[in-house]
C-alpha cells in the first residue's frame, strides 16, 4: 500500500470511531457531563466554599484543571478499549486484518479515535466549567501538550486492555479498580502538600500525579512536580507503549489464532 | 498463471491440535476451485490462514505471485474473503460498512462510495443502504459480506460456506452471480456443504480431511473414479422382499422403493431388463445422493483412522 492509500486507510478508521462515539452520544458525551457538572457543583460550589483556598487558589479553581483532566483520561481509555473489544467481540475486527492495512495504522486510528473522545468530553467539560469558574491558560502550548500526551497515552493503555481482554468483565475490572483509585488519588481534589511526608512520597508514585499536576501548572501556573520531568517521562512511557502494542497487533495476541 | 499457491502448509493450535499436515495446494487464475471436507477438516484454518486471520505454522503461500510472508501489502489486495460467520458490526448501516472496508483497502470515499453503490445494487441490497446490518435477514447479511469482500475490485475471491442457511432461491442466485464474476475473469474459491453446489459450480476440487489433501483434480476426473453409483427405484406394485438382481446389490426400503447399486461397468438397460422379467415396473427413479457427495463420503470415510484401505 502507498503512504497514500495508508493514509487514506487511516482516516477511514479515524471517521468510524468518532462516527461510533458521536452515535452513541448518550453513552459517551452526556454521562461524563453530567458527572463533572455535578461535581462542579457539589465540590465546587457547596463544599469548597467551605475549603477556603488550596495552593493560592480558591478550591473550585484548583480542582477545574484536574476534573477537566480525569474525564480525558477516562474517556480516551474507555472508548479504545470498549471499541477494540467490541470489534474483537463482533469478530469485525477481521475487516482490518484482512485488509493491507499495516498495524501502525490500525493503532493509530484507534489511538486517534480515543484521543478525539477524550478532547472532545474534555472540551465539554471545560465548557461546563467556565459556568463556575473564570479559566485563563497560564502556559498554552504545555496545557495542549500534556493533554494531548495523557490522552494518548491512556488510548494506547485501553488498547492493552483490549487486546488481553477476553469478556465485558474484562474491560471494565482495570477501569474500576485500577483507573479510577488512580485518578481520584492523583492529585485532582488535593494538593499534594497538604498529604504527611509518607503519603505524599505513595503520591509521587502515581503516573496520573504528575499528569494532572503538569496540566493544572498549565491552566494555574501551580504544580506539586517538576513540570519538564513530567512531560519528558509522559513522553517516554508514551513511545514505550506505543512501540509495545505495535509488538501485540504484529504478534497478533488476542485477535489471530 | 497460479492465482494461488500453498506449499507445505501446516498449523498447530495452541492446544495441540494440528489442524493442517504439511498441504500443498494450486488453484490457476480464472478457476472456480472448491475445497471440500467434513467439519473441521482444515477448511477453514487453510482459508484463516490465506486471508491473514489465523498464523501458520509452517509452509509458504502467495498470491498471483506474490508471498504472504515478504509482500503481505500486494497478495491481501488481491484477496477478497467472504467468512463463515457474519464478522460486521450489527450496529453500523449498510452502506456504512462497505464504504468502510473499500477505505481500510486505501480507496478515496468518493471512489469507495460509487463503488459501494455498483455492488449493493448487483447484490440487491442497494434499498436497504440505510438500515442497520443487525435489521437484514440472514440472506441479505451473506450478501451484505459479498458486497464488501467486492468492493476493492480483488482477483481472488474466497467464500467460506456462502450459502449456509439461504434459501433455495436465493442460492440460486448467488450461484448465478458467481458464475458471472467467474465468467469475468475472477478467481474464487469455495468451501461448502452442498455438493450439489461444488458440482455445478467448480470446475476444480480438492478434498480436505483431517489435515490432509485426499484429492485434488478436475471436477471430471473425480467423477470419473466413482466406481459404483446408487439409484432409488420407485415400483408401480408394492413387493415383499428385495428382488435378487445379477450383477447388482438391492437393498428393500420400502414395499414400493428398491435401492440398487450400479457398478460403473454395468449398463442401467440390465437393471431394467431383469425387473422387467420379474413382472416389477418401475415408475420413477432418482440418485440416493448426488454424485460427488457419493464419492465425497467414499473418500473422508477411506480417510477416517481405523478404516481399512479399499
Amino acid at each position: 500500500m502507498s503512504l497514500h492509500q495508508q493514509w487514506v486507510a487511516f482516516l477511514t478508521l479515524v471517521v468510524k470511531e468518532i462516527r461510533r462515539f458521536l452515535r452513541i452520544w448518550p453513552q459517551t458525551l452526556l454521562p461524563p457531563a453530567i458527572t463533572m457538572a455535578l461535581y462542579f457543583v457539589i465540590f465546587g460550589n457547596l463544599i469548597g466554599s467551605r475549603i477556603g483556598e488550596v495552593g493560592g487558589f480558591d478550591y473550585m479553581q484548583y480542582i477545574v484543571p484536574g476534573l477537566i483532566m480525569m474525564s480525558v483520561i477516562q474517556n480516551s481509555y474507555g472508548n479504545v478499549v470498549s471499541s477494540f473489544y467490541g470489534t474483537k467481540f463482533q469478530h469485525s475486527i477481521e475487516e482490518m486484518l484482512v485488509s493491507p492495512m499495516s498495524s501502525v495504522v490500525i493503532l493509530s486510528g484507534y489511538v486517534a479515535g480515543g484521543v478525539a473522545r477524550g478532547l472532545a468530553v474534555g472540551f465539554i467539560v471545560t465548557c461546563l466549567a467556565l459556568f463556575f469558574t473564570d479559566l485563563r491558560p497560564e502556559h498554552a502550548w504545555i496545557t495542549l501538550l500534556v493533554v494531548l500526551l495523557t490522552a494518548i497515552l491512556f488510548s494506547l493503555a485501553g488498547f492493552i486492555n483490549a487486546v488481553f481482554a477476553n469478556s465485558f468483565d474484562d474491560i471494565s475490572i482495570i477501569p474500576t479498580f485500577v483507573l479510577t483509585p488512580l485518578t481520584y488519588l492523583g492529585g485532582v481534589f488535593y494538593s499534594l502538600d497538604q498529604l504527611s511526608e509518607f503519603w505524599r512520597g505513595v503520591s509521587l508514585l502515581n503516573p496520573v500525579v504528575y499528569m494532572v499536576n503538569t496540566f493544572r501548572y498549565g491552566i494555574l501556573g501551580v504544580s506539586d512536580v517538576n513540570v519538564a520531568a513530567s512531560l519528558g517521562a509522559v513522553f517516554v512511557i508514551t513511545a514505550g507503549m506505543f512501540c509495545f502494542c505495535l509488538w501485540l497487533l504484529h504478534r497478533g495476541t488476542g485477535i489471530r489464532h | 498463471m497460479t492465482a494461488l499457491s500453498i506449499r507445505h502448509l501446516s498449523k498447530t493450535y495452541a492446544n495441540g491440535v494440528e489442524a493442517l499436515k504439511d498441504i500443498s495446494l494450486d488453484v490457476r487464475k480464472g478457476e472456480f476451485f472448491a475445497l471440500l471436507g467434513p467439519n473441521g477438516a482444515g477448511k477453514s484454518t487453510t482459508i484463516g490462514i490465506v486471508s491473514s486471520l489465523v498464523n501458520k505454522s509452517g509452509g509458504e503461500v502467495t498470491v498471483f505471485g506474490h508471498s504472504l510472508d515478504t509482500e503481505r501489502g500486494k497478495a491481501k489486495r488481491l484477496i477478497g474473503v467472504v467468512p463463515q460467520e457474519f464478522n460486521f458490526n450489527q450496529f453500523e448501516k449498510v452502506f456504512d460498512i462497505v464504504v468502510t472496508q473499500a477505505g481500510f483497502y486505501g480507496i478515496p470515499a468518493g471512489q469507495a462510495r460509487q463503488q459501494a453503490e455498483k455492488y449493493l445494487r448487483k447484490l440487491g441490497l442497494w434499498d436497504k443502504r440505510d438500515s442497520a446490518a443487525r435489521q437484514l435477514s440472514g440472506g441479505m447479511k451473506r450478501r451484505l459480506m459479498i458486497a464488501r469482500a467486492l468492493v476493492h475490485e480483488p482477483e481472488l475471491l474466497i467464500l467460506d460456506e456462502p450459502t449456509a442457511g439461504v434459501d433455495i432461491e436465493l442460492r440460486r442466485s448467488m450461484w448465478d452471480f458467481l458464475t458471472e464474476l467467474n465468467g469475468l475473469g475472477k478467481t474464487i474459491i469455495l468451501t461448502t456443504h452442498y455438493l450439489e453446489e461444488a458440482e455445478s459450480l467448480c470446475r476444480r476440487i480438492a478434498i480436505i480431511d483431517h489435515g490432509v489433501i485426499v484429492e485434488n483434480t478436475d471436477m471430471k476426473s473425480l467423477l470419473e473414479k466413482l466406481q459404483v453409483e446408487t439409484f432409488i427405484l420407485d415400483l408401480a406394485e408394492p413387493v415383499t422382499e428385495a428382488p435378487a438382481l445379477n450383477g447388482f446389490e438391492v437393498r428393500l426400503r420400502d414395499e414400493r422403493t428398491l435401492e440398487v447399486a450400479v457398478p460403473k461397468s454395468e449398463a442401467l438397460n440390465n437393471v431394467f431388463q431383469q425387473l422387467a422379467a420379474k413382472d416389477i415396473s418401475v415408475m420413477s427413479m432418482r440418485n440416493k445422493a448426488n454424485r460427488l457427495e457419493e464419492l465425497f463420503l467414499r473418500l473422508v470415510e477411506r480417510n477416517l483412522p481405523g478404516e481399512s484401505q479399499p
